[in-house]
């Protein structure tokens, strides 16, 4: 697996988690989860919704204090050190909150403010910023008119402003049109590019498959499996899925029918699953007992069933 | 041992993450129309009164004899108890309703602390900007004061940091307030608080004119403190009372700043 040079083993991690809990009253929302990573690593949070994602970005950005475990970032200490470590964080929170008060060029000057810099310098990098993210015919249009994506591009800008060394993304492309999110992702690949260390929760297994070089895959607060993309759908899953749909029954009993062709078969609501190492020869031996799907599709293995392996659900509803 | 105590405890200001978070407002100040118009607005008020009861009234009333034995118009009387007011009200203004809706609605706060800004320097920033506004009313309030009469320039020029830290007291306050906001219904309790204070807090008649346990309850409030002190100094009288009018408005600014700053650090970084 090609790491980063950056990532070996002697590189001291940017975020180090040992136990770590978030409770807010009664309910846990972080149950003692163990993260480490490296510098230039992109690092990735995969969860449905509740899993813990965001309560954990926002420990790692120094905003939540966590309830107990360990928590280090950049080898300081969030809770003591706050202030200085967010000096050297970028983030894009899961909701926009750009200022809708101030222009697009604005939202970036003001918030280089923030982090000390002098309104020369935060007017250059503004404007830097804003070709990177393609905004720049938008600098001196407010925020509101903006569409969905070009709102969230400039809240990428922003957290890009001081130069962090730590980028954390929540759900950077969620809502967005595919154009929109492949316009995102190439950007995030760019950043990763020159050495930024990216960590970002998404719902999407491509987008994770995309930008990641390592995950996590989160489910009721804790970890449930983790490593490179690749590396979890060979420990979890086969290489090739073929999905069948039937129009005559449930897909639980066809799911009977299917036992023992490939290496597993799973039953959802409207297609059976059967996972095997090669597909085409799986959907031959479906034909071979006689049984007649309505709809056959062949595909590779992704993180989607990695996800339904280790919890027995779908990941997007 | 009380400061050491206070300084461990407390994070770090930093001057210019303070100035950044003023920054901001002035920014959003110059993209709009609307906001100049709150501005605007806001300084009316209290002239109004001024005009209305301080000269209106004023003509039937005649001359006031104070209890120190000096005699003056109503409207020099009237008129620094107008200032206190607009101090006032030009800081809550900025201080609940733009606070608040900064707070729940826009999420400014909340993308401002996911940078080195601290709650404290938020709460300290908006107060600042806040008291800023408002001195603008009170200089150009004494500018009339001073055009009409009611005051002399040099005592004028003393009772303007008075105005200021008027301003630091009730802005903190009314910031620690809008922490507790449930919803903007909540914002006519403290409209009504706002207005009864106004009426009964020396303002518009002595405080010797009411019954004495009404005079020692008003002793108590806020605005009763602000009027004596600006008063004190408008009329050219200042006595050792005011130091404890200064202390009483200190110690509001500092309370209502650290709770305000407290609630947020509880509302917005759970
Ligand atoms: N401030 C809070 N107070 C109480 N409960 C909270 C708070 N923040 C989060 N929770 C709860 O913690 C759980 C985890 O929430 P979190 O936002 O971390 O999930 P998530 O993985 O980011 O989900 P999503 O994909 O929907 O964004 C949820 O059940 C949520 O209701
Ligand atoms: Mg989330």
């Amino acid at each position: 697996m090609p790491t980063p040079l950056s990532a070996s083993p002697a590189a001291e991690p940017l975020i180090r988690a040992r136990g770590l809990v978030k409770r807010f009253g009664d309910f846990t929302a972080v149950d003692g989860i163990d993260v480490e990573v490296a510098p230039g690593e992109a690092f990735g949070f995969l969860g449905p919704n509740g899993a813990g994602k965001s309560s954990t970005m926002r420990m790692i950005g120094c905003v939540s204090s966590p309830t107990a475990g360990e928590l280090s970032i950049l080898g300081m200490d969030p809770v003591r050190d706050g202030a200085r470590i967010r000096a050297r964080l970028g983030v894009c929170p899961q909701q926009d909150n750009l200022d809708v008060d101030l222009t697009v060029r604005e939202n970036l000057t003001t918030y280089a403010r923030y982090f000390g810099l002098s309104r020369r310098e935060a007017r250059r990098r503004a404007d830097e910023l804003l070709e990177f993210v393609q905004l720049a015919d938008r600098a001196d249009s407010k925020v509101e008119p903006l569409s969905g994506g070009m709102k969230r591009r400039l809240t990428i800008a922003r957290a890009m402003v001081n130069e962090p060394d730590l980028v954390l993304l929540d759900e950077p492309t969620t809502g967005l049109d595919p154009q929109a999110r492949h316009l995102l992702w190439e950007r995030l690949f760019r950043l990763k590019q020159r050495g930024a260390t990216l960590v970002l929760t998404t719902h999407y297994m491509d987008e994770a498959e995309q930008l990641c070089d390592r995950l996590v895959v989160m489910d009721g607060g804790r970890i449930a499996a983790e490593g490179s993309p690749r590396s979890l759908i060979e420990t979890y899953s086969s290489p090739e899925v073929v999905e069948a749909r039937f129009g005559d029954a449930e897909p639980a009993e066809y799911a009977e029918k299917l036992a023992g062709i490939g290496d597993r078969v799973e039953a959802l609501p409207d297609r059976v699953l059967v996972y095997a190492a090669d597909g085409d020869a799986a959907v031959a031996a479906i034909h071979a007992r006689g049984l007649a799907p309505s709809t056959t599709l062949v595909r590779r293995s992704s993180l989607e069933d990695v996800f339904l392996h280790l919890t027995g659900r779908t990941l997007v509803d | 041992m009380l400061t050491t105590l206070l300084a461990a405890r407390l994070p770090a200001v930093s001057g210019a993450r303070v100035g950044a978070v003023m920054g901001r407002n002035v920014a959003s100040l110059r993209s709009g129309p609307s906001y100049w118009i709150v501005l605007v607005s806001g300084f009316f008020e209290p002239l109004l009164y001024l005009l209305s009861i301080g000269v209106g009234v004023g003509a039937l009333i005649g001359e006031l004899r104070l209890e120190d034995g000096r005699v003056l118009s109503y409207a020099v009387f009237v008129a620094p108890a107008m200032l206190a007011v607009s101090a006032m009200t030009g800081v809550l203004a900025e201080t609940t309703f733009n606070f608040f809706f900064k707070m729940k609605y826009s999420k400014t706060f909340e993308a401002i602390l996911a940078t080195p800004v601290g709650p404290l320097e938020v709460a300290l920033g908006e107060l600042s900007w806040a008291v800023v506004r408002g001195s603008f009313y009170t200089a150009v309030f004494i500018g009339v004061m001073v055009a009409m009469d009611l005051v002399s320039l040099g005592w004028a020029l003393a009772a303007f940091p008075a105005t200021v830290l008027v301003g630091f007291a009730f802005g903190a306050v009314g910031m620690a307030l809008s922490t507790l906001m449930r919803g903007w219904q909540d914002f006519d309790l403290l409209n009504t608080g706002q207005f009864a204070l106004f009426l009964f807090s020396g303002t518009f008649a002595p405080v010797q004119a009411y019954p004495l346990g009404v005079e020692i309850l008003i002793q108590l409030t806020p605005l009763y403190h602000a009027v004596e002190l600006v008063r004190g100094l408008a009329l050219g009288s200042p006595g050792p009372g005011l130091l404890l009018n200064t202390a009483y408005l200190v110690a509001m600014a500092l309370a209502g700043l650290l709770f305000a700053a407290r609630r947020v650090e509880r509302l917005l970084c759970a």
